[in-house]
């Protein structure tokens, strides 16, 4: 399995008696995320067994149960507290949990900044696409201010929360941000994400076309990409430009990036401490 | 990272799969793949290629497949979804008409 790449990697990886094609409208960007989640497992040389999906319910709830991991789908904003067990448990296991912008910030908030706290070693994917896409499309704490949804038709007005400000506040070792048109970029940052040790974030631009575009004068899914072409910028040159002049743009790249050793590397060596005092 | 030659790439996509989103022809910098009168992409211009490998990353559903011309080691599971990529149609279109007939 070493020289095949792409699509055809891919495939490999998928399980193939789940319903194809998978659930997610045209144009969305979860599609993506899944086929780079899929080469950075690739990429890292992980074995299938090695590794558990968290995913929590929405959307990207959908992802895990696509792949031929070590999966576990969970109730609506638990998913962090299901891989931290998973993750004390299994010290040795790569724990990933993927939830959307609702279920991480919404009702799944207080877990996101509390794994955040305490350091604990696994790695969060945020598929953030600014819409509770699955349930009709409510606003999220991410829809942006002013922007219009099936519960704000006059346009939305409370300030969003910026997930990677909030991540770092919380005390995050590994906080970044990609989109799914800059594809290659968000391997690298999910592959150093895994490899990080402590809590790894990395915050997913994901275009939702059918409960957020239509209702935000986007004519069609490429749209949706044109726009999240221009307005992401890498986070150097996001810096270098004056405040006033950055308008809608938005910085990638890794913002936070620490070697703090993780709650599990902590208790492991308390638990040793303890054993070898007796 | 590869040579950018033309022609050396051929490029399938499985129609079962396709949503039609348009990515994959929106943003391809040769201009090989359109959307038919169904909505699903379709390689027009394949000799054009270069490999630049946009759609095959960006593909949210995994239905377009971009190789080497020469490759003839293509794993099982693709193998099969060729298969059923050259012949979408034909089996159906034979049983329409003898029941037609």
């Amino acid at each position: 399995m070493a020289d095949i790449k792409g699509t055809q990697l891919i495939h490999e990886y998928l399980r193939h008696n789940k319903k194809f094609p998978h659930v997610f409208c045209a144009g969305c960007g979860h599609g993506i995320v899944l086929g780079s989640l899929i080469r950075s497992i690739h990429g890292l040389g992980l074995a299938k067994d090695n590794v558990c999906i968290v995913a929590g319910i929405g959307c990207s709830g959908r992802l895990a149960a696509y792949v031929d991991f070590n999966t576990v789908h969970t109730t609506h904003g638990r998913a962090l507290t299901f891989a931290t067990g998973i993750k004390m448990a299994k010290p040795n296991m790569h724990v990933i949990v993927v939830m959307g912008d609702g279920d991480s910030m919404a009702i799944g908030g207080n877990h996101l900044i509390h794994a955040a706290r305490r350091n604990i070693g696994v790695t969060a994917l945020i598929l953030n696409n600014n819409i509770y896409g699955m349930t009709g499309g409510q606003c999220s704490p991410t829809t942006p201010a002013g922007s219009y949804s099936m519960t704000t038709p006059m346009g939305q007005m409370e300030q969003s929360f910026d997930c990677v400000e909030l991540c770092t506040a919380a005390g995050a070792n590994y906080v970044a941000r990609g989109s799914v048109f800059h594809v290659n970029k968000l391997d690298s940052m999910i592959m150093e994400g895994i490899t990080n040790p402590g809590f790894g974030v990395v915050e997913i631009l994901s275009p939702c076309f059918t409960q957020y575009g239509r209702k935000n004068k986007f004519k069609s899914p490429v749209d949706m990409y044109h726009a999240l072409k221009s307005k992401v910028t890498p986070l150097e040159r996001f810096n270098a430009i004056p405040e006033a002049e950055r308008g809608e743009r938005v910085p990638s790249g890794v913002f936070v990036k620490k070697d703090k050793p993780g709650l599990e590397e902590k208790f492991y060596e308390m638990a040793a401490r303890c054993q070898g005092g007796e | 990272m590869s040579v950018k030659r033309k022609g050396q790439s051929k490029v399938t996509i499985f129609p079962d799969w396709c949503k039609g989103c348009g990515i994959c022809a929106a943003f391809c910098p040769a201009k090989v793949m359109e959307l038919n009168d169904q909505g699903k992409a379709v390689v027009i211009r394949e000799e054009e290629c270069i490999n630049c490998g946009f759609c095959e990353l960006h593909c949210p559903d995994f239905a377009i497949m971009v190789q080497p011309k020469v490759d003839d080691e293509i794993p099982a599971v693709c193998r099969a979804l060729l298969k059923k990529a050259s012949l979408p149609d034909a089996g159906k279109d034979e049983e329409s008409i003898k029941e037609k007939g």
